[in-house]
């Protein structure tokens, strides 16, 4: 019996940075949350975590956080990964403010 | 105060330099980030959840205007104008970016500041009684050990890859600021019969997942067996201690697992081979260091001012009966100045802030200035007459908040805020506790109670020592918080008991104030403190509070 895969995407440190950032189905880097490719399939989601891993020199620490899909695009699943999308509570710092347009 | 010396100096700017070029070399791929991670955690450099954390130390606590200045100048120019004060008498900037950590650290090498031993498996910044040298109740000051301790640990061969982290802390005075039964190595001094000062050492103390209250393994060493006798601690624990397992680890679980009588042999024995081996170049390097913190020339000047402020000014009354400490010369006072005003981050100071007190402390404080465990400035030398236009001073930018020791005196760690370890946040509970007590205006009548609040097992937050403590959990994906009580981190040192099942991010604060309702109810009178009536009523009343209206309500 398999069970059906909670998606994914993948996501990571700059290294220079040190920000969060996701992978994108064109091989970006982006900071949003909703741009980062959704992956519904498992060892779709292997291989694209081993092409993150492999940017040494881009990111840090690569992982596949459970997502959902939105209006917007993936939405992120545990509220450590909606900390991670927006930034600290206590204080509007990180991509809550870097990223207001 | 200690100034480096020239080995202090070149030591320190080799490591800048050497951590300069490990950084070059991560950034054009000669590392990889597993070569490069342990090499970064040496010099205090963490990544967390949305930058780079660097963990600075403050050696025993004690700092200069200078440095402070220093420290904001690093906030404005590298992070986002403010930096963190941890428990652990650290400073932690939260945003710095990997090529500028270089410059940061060089920055800091100008005024005699490192992040040398502030991460890793070594020993770790000694923390110390942030009242020495000025506290009435003290027999000596102890930051001259402290320091001795911090020159032999820093970069000792043999300490280096410890089992597991490794942290001292000393006080000069029998009433424990510096928490010293939950370190690995507690330092507390005492006298013996003949009057002489010397330790009493408690090893194996320590929070995080398996909270332990150290043991007393000499009750009595005298001051000039410190080292070998520390390096005996040592060098048992680096042989027994469980490299298998991390969660073993700690020096705590090795005094659990061999018995302390079994412990205290070991170390006696390995202490008899070593002390022939110091063949006294400590002492006179201790003799060295002393003289470095000789007490500041004391003002001999009429403190009647004082006495009629306080008398005529409400305002300043209050702060004074709770940011004041008596100080060891009866003109002066040690004062703490709270950088937990009521809805901000525990231990956070701006950089206008941190140059407001490095001012001040110039001003008025001999040029002094301390970091508590508890997140707090001091400044530990103020002439009584002073204290009027110094709270003056600090009521324009907002450091005159009146509650040293009351309820919204919180220690809270980073949590899920910044921490990636953490399970839950921290912050914003301290943050809703202090504002929920100021708005029911009960802080004052409460009187002294302390609570800590950790966002995951590893207490960083020290909960199992607050009076009451809250731990951060994650309960199958939702913010979860446990309580504990009676917990006490002075020299009657306790963790805390847990209530029961733990509370939602919404209910924790309502579960608080019901906790402090029934302490008020049940209590015989203002001087019967929180952590009294807890010891004399045991937990049931607390669990009736905080639970039987939940059972109404569902009932209902
Ligand atoms: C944010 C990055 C941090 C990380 C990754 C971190 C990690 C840890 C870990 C893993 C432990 C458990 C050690 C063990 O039980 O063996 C621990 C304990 C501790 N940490 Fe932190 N910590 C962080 C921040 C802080 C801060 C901000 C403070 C001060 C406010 C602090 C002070 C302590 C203390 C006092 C303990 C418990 C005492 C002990 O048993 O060592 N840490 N930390
Ligand atoms: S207690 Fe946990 S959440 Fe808090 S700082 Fe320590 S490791 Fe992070």
């Amino acid at each position: 019996m398999s069970r059906r895969y909670s998606p994914k995407v993948v996501t990571a440190n700059r290294l220079r940075e040190g920000d969060v950032v996701y992978l994108t189905a064109d091989d970006q880097w982006s900071p949003h949350h909703h741009e980062a490719e959704l992956i519904e399939d498992e060892a779709h989601a292997q291989m694209r975590l081993l092409h993150a891993s492999a940017q040494k020199l881009t990111v840090v620490g690569a992982y596949l956080a459970d997502a959902k899909a939105g209006p917007n695009g993936p939405e992120p699943v545990h509220f450590r990964e909606g900390f991670r999308a927006r930034g600290p509570s206590n204080y509007a710092h990180g991509k809550q403010a870097d990223l207001r347009s | 105060m200690y100034s480096y010396s020239d080995f202090d100096e070149s030591f320190v700017r080799s490591r800048v330099a050497q951590f300069t070029q490990q950084v070059e070399r991560r950034l054009d791929g000669s590392l990889t980030e597993e070569e490069f991670r342990p090499l970064r955690l040496m010099n205090g450099l963490y990544l967390q959840l949305h930058a780079y954390m660097l963990r600075v130390a403050i050696p025993y606590g004690t700092i200069s205007p200078r440095q402070m200045r220093q420290l904001a100048y690093i906030a404005d120019t590298w992070d986002k104008g403010y930096g963190h004060f941890t428990t652990r008498q650290n400073i932690q900037f939260n945003w710095p970016k990997l090529p500028d950590v270089p410059a940061i650290l060089s920055a800091l090498a100008d005024v005699e500041m490192h992040a040398i031993q502030t991460s890793g498996n070594c020993v770790r910044n000694v923390t110390a009684d942030h009242f020495a040298g000025a506290a009435a109740d003290e027999i000596e000051d102890p930051r001259p050990y402290a320091e001795l301790l911090r020159q032999w640990s820093t970069d000792h061969p043999e300490f280096q890859f410890l089992p597991r982290k490794f942290k001292i802390a000393i006080t000069g005075a029998p009433n424990d600021r510096a928490v010293t039964r939950a370190h690995d190595i507690g330092l507390r001094m005492v006298r013996n019969a003949a009057g002489e000062p010397g330790f009493e050492v408690m090893v194996g103390g320590g929070l995080g997942r398996t909270p332990m209250i150290a043991h007393t393994v000499r009750e009595f060493l005298p001051v000039a067996d410190l080292l070998p006798y520390v390096e005996a601690v040592l060098s048992v624990y680096n042989i027994l201690g469980r490299r298998d397992n991390k969660y073993k680890a700690r020096i705590k679980i090795t005094v659990h697992e061999t018995g302390k009588e079994e412990i205290t042999r070991m170390i006696e024995e390995r202490f008899a081979e070593l002390r022939p081996l110091f063949g006294g170049n400590d002492q006179r390097l201790l003799a060295d260091i002393r003289a470095a913190f000789a007490p500041p020339a004391f003002r001999n000047a009429p403190t009647d001012a004082y006495d009629a402020f306080y008398k005529a000014d409400a305002v300043f009354r209050a702060w004074a009966d709770t940011n004041l400490a008596p100080h060891r010369n009866d003109q002066y006072a040690i004062v703490t100045i709270s950088v937990k005003a009521h809805g901000q981050t525990p231990g956070d100071a701006t950089s206008e802030q941190m140059r407001l007190m490095a001012d001040l402390a110039e001003r008025y404080g001999h040029s002094d200035l301390r970091i508590s465990h508890e997140q707090n400035v001091i400044l530990p030398h103020v002439h009584k007459s002073d204290l009027p236009a110094l709270h003056a001073a600090l009521t324009q930018v907002g450091l005159a908040t009146a509650n040293v020791g009351l309820i919204s005196d919180i220690i809270a760690c980073p949590g899920m805020d910044y921490c990636a370890l953490a399970t839950a946040r921290s912050i914003p509970i301290a943050t809703q506790i202090a504002e929920r007590f100021k708005a029911l205006d009960l802080e004052h009548d409460i009187g002294p109670l302390k609570i800590k609040i950790s966002g995951c097992i590893n207490a960083c937050g020290h909960h199992h020592v607050g009076h009451i403590g809250i731990l951060g959990l994650d309960r199958a994906g939702v913010e979860n918080y446990q309580i504990t009580l009676g917990g006490d981190g002075s020299e009657t040192a306790a963790i805390g008991d847990k209530t029961g099942p733990g509370f939602a991010y919404d209910e924790i604060v309502p579960a608080v104030e019901r906790i402090v309702r029934a302490y008020l109810a049940q209590r015989q009178g203002p001087e019967e403190t929180f952590l009294m009536a807890f010891r004399r009523l045991g937990m049931d009343p607390f669990k009736a509070a905080l639970y039987e209206n939940e059972g109404a309500q569902d009932a209902a």
